[in-house]
């Protein structure tokens, strides 16, 4: 019996993680050493010391907490006790807040740039002194300025965003096949026609793709933003269950993180393949 | 001042950072309804020539002179069909076409307009293939569209620049038939660029010879004495067919490299020269 490549793949994901998860229960059912000791202090000191149990919880303590949240992701029972879909409701609004200003600010910019070399030359430094440095190195000077922890961590999204759609747009724009700018020179079609039916349609894949790896910078700090400003969200979930020492839900963070974070790229791979045209 | 429709008054251009001019003193002219064919080697400025008439390149001096006034820019009244058909892959072919249509007529209503496009679509034989994209078509379909984009703003002039060059000898040949029976009803003015001998001596009334570059010049014009009439099939059976042939070909290979203007020969009137009877070196 042959079997499809694709199911081939699948079969070789499942025996990996199937690998990975017990290598995974094996590695935190271990029993160490444990010594007598007093009830009392017994009572004081956690499992790792009484029984030998690992502190690092097993795929199934994970499992149990996953199917927890999975059963009730939208709770609120405090300030700090709000469901995990909650939290992460709050980290993608927040990138689609600042994500979203970075493409009003990012695409109009880049098409100027792109189409006067005069701004491509003069604002060529700032960008590229801006632009590597790290997104969180705003928040200082974010919070000073804004006094809003929320709308700090929205503006360092912002900033992290609009980079790579700033340089993609500007690269896009000034890259418009000479033949395509040509037809509609002779075709004496206006300005603004020729950025909407020829520049944009044009640009249009390499500015999605810019948007795409946007997209990917922004779920990635916007985390450490959390951390950093707390409050709610994703990011400060994770921080706040590391003080609470809870292994388990760190590792429940991290997966939902990763699975939003496929999503959001996925989402930007589908609005590519839209405007994507072949030749 | 001049009663040519098109015409061609001192031209040069020189690229900046070289020394010499890429053409340098062309003069030549056309009338209404005529098809004149430049012919030259690679290098000899001749899509130059033909940028500077569609108003996307700028002379270094001299000018064109188009139905009465110098040309500035690019016109609608100048249709370009471009040598790598330049059709936006994002549109269908109904929209390429339509995209030129409502440039020419801004205020038409879009049925109005798509009905314009289908005309034009229909004159290339293309119907059917409306909504395909350009990446849907073969080569010799995809210039079909270009004829039919540059046809459907009705301009005055037709300039292409080896529209056909980049197709397949059995596609061309279509294709040139296509210009030929589209001529026969419009009366178009055409200006092309070609390096094809047997295309310019089917389509055009004159040829233009241009020498090799830099510092181009146009040597001669030929002026084509086959009857109107003539068609692919029975090119070669013409009587006048092998000498002018025969004097491109000897253009091309050997006088186009070193020509030295005879004595008598003025820039400025570029001799009109007829291959029939000369050397007649038919079978």
């Amino acid at each position: 019996m042959k079997m499809s490549f694709r199911l081939r793949a699948a079969v070789v994901s499942a025996a990996l993680l199937v690998a990975l998860l017990a290598i995974w229960q094996i590695a935190t059912s271990g029993v160490g050493q444990t010594q007598a000791m007093d009830p009392e202090y017994a009572k004081l000191m956690g499992l790792t010391a009484t029984q030998g149990k690992s502190a690092m919880p097993g795929p199934l303590d994970v499992a149990k907490i996953l199917w927890g949240h999975l059963a009730d992701p939208f709770y609120i029972k405090g300030p700090n006790d709000q469901g995990i879909g909650i939290q992460l409701g709050y980290s993608i609004g927040r990138v689609a807040l600042g994500f979203g200003l970075a493409v009003i600010v990012a695409v109009p910019l880049g098409f100027l740039i792109g189409l006067s070399p005069l701004f491509r030359q003069a604002l060529d430094p700032f960008i590229q002194v801006m632009r590597p440095v790290s997104p969180l190195a705003w928040m200082p000077l974010a919070l000073y300025t804004i006094k809003d922890s929320a709308i700090s961590s929205i503006f360092v999204i912002f900033i992290c965003s609009v980079w790579p759609m700033l340089t993609n747009t500007a690269f896009a724009v000034a890259n418009v096949r000479k033949e395509w700018l040509n037809v509609a020179r002779t075709l004496e079609v206006g300005t603004f026609r020729k950025i909407f039916r020829v520049i944009l349609p044009a640009a249009a894949p390499t500015i999605l793709t810019g948007m795409r790896i946007s997209i990917s910078i922004a779920w990635l700090v916007i985390v450490a933003a959390e951390m950093l400003v707390g409050g709610t969200g994703i990011g400060y979930f994770v921080w706040n269950e590391w003080n609470n020492l809870s292994i388990a839900n760190v590792i429940n963070a991290i997966l939902f993180i990763g699975v939003i974070g496929m999503l959001l790229d996925q989402l930007l791979g589908f609005l590519t393949r839209l405007v994507t045209f072949t030749e | 001042m001049s009663q040519h429709f098109i015409s061609v008054e001192a031209l040069k251009r020189q690229f900046p950072g070289n020394d010499t001019a890429v053409f340098d003193d062309l003069w030549f002219s056309m009338d209404k309804g005529e098809f004149v064919c430049v012919i030259g080697h690679s290098g000899c400025g001749k899509t130059t020539v033909l940028n500077i008439m569609a108003g996307l390149d700028h002379a270094s001096a001299g000018g064109i002179i188009f139905d009465g006034t110098a040309i500035e820019g690019p016109s609608l009244d100048r249709a370009v069909v471009f040598q790598g058909h330049a059709l936006m892959p994002w549109m269908s072919v109904l929209d390429n076409v339509m995209f030129a249509v409502q440039s020419r007529w801004p205020k038409w209503s879009k049925a109005k307009a798509a009905e314009q496009a289908r005309k034009y679509i229909a004159m290339v034989n293309l119907t059917g293939a409306e909504d395909k994209k350009p990446s849907q078509l073969s080569g010799g379909m995809k210039q079909r569209v270009g004829i039919a984009r540059a046809l459907s703003i009705e301009p005055k002039t037709l300039l292409m620049d080896e529209p056909f060059s980049a197709l397949d000898a059995l596609t061309r040949g279509t294709l040139q038939d296509e210009v030929l029976r589209i001529r026969a009803t419009t009366s178009l003015t055409v200006f092309m660029i070609t390096h094809d001998v047997d295309e310019a001596i089917l389509l055009a009334d004159r040829i233009v010879l241009m020498t090799n570059g830099p510092g181009a010049r146009i040597a001669e014009i030929l002026v084509n004495t086959l009857p109107k009439t003539r068609t692919r099939e029975t090119l070669h059976q013409l009587a006048d067919y092998y000498p002018m042939r025969n004097h491109l070909l000897d253009f091309l290979v050997r006088r186009s490299k070193n020509f030295i203007p005879p004595p008598g020969w003025d820039a400025r009137k570029p001799p009109h020269v007829r291959a029939a009877g000369v050397n007649a070196a038919a079978e």
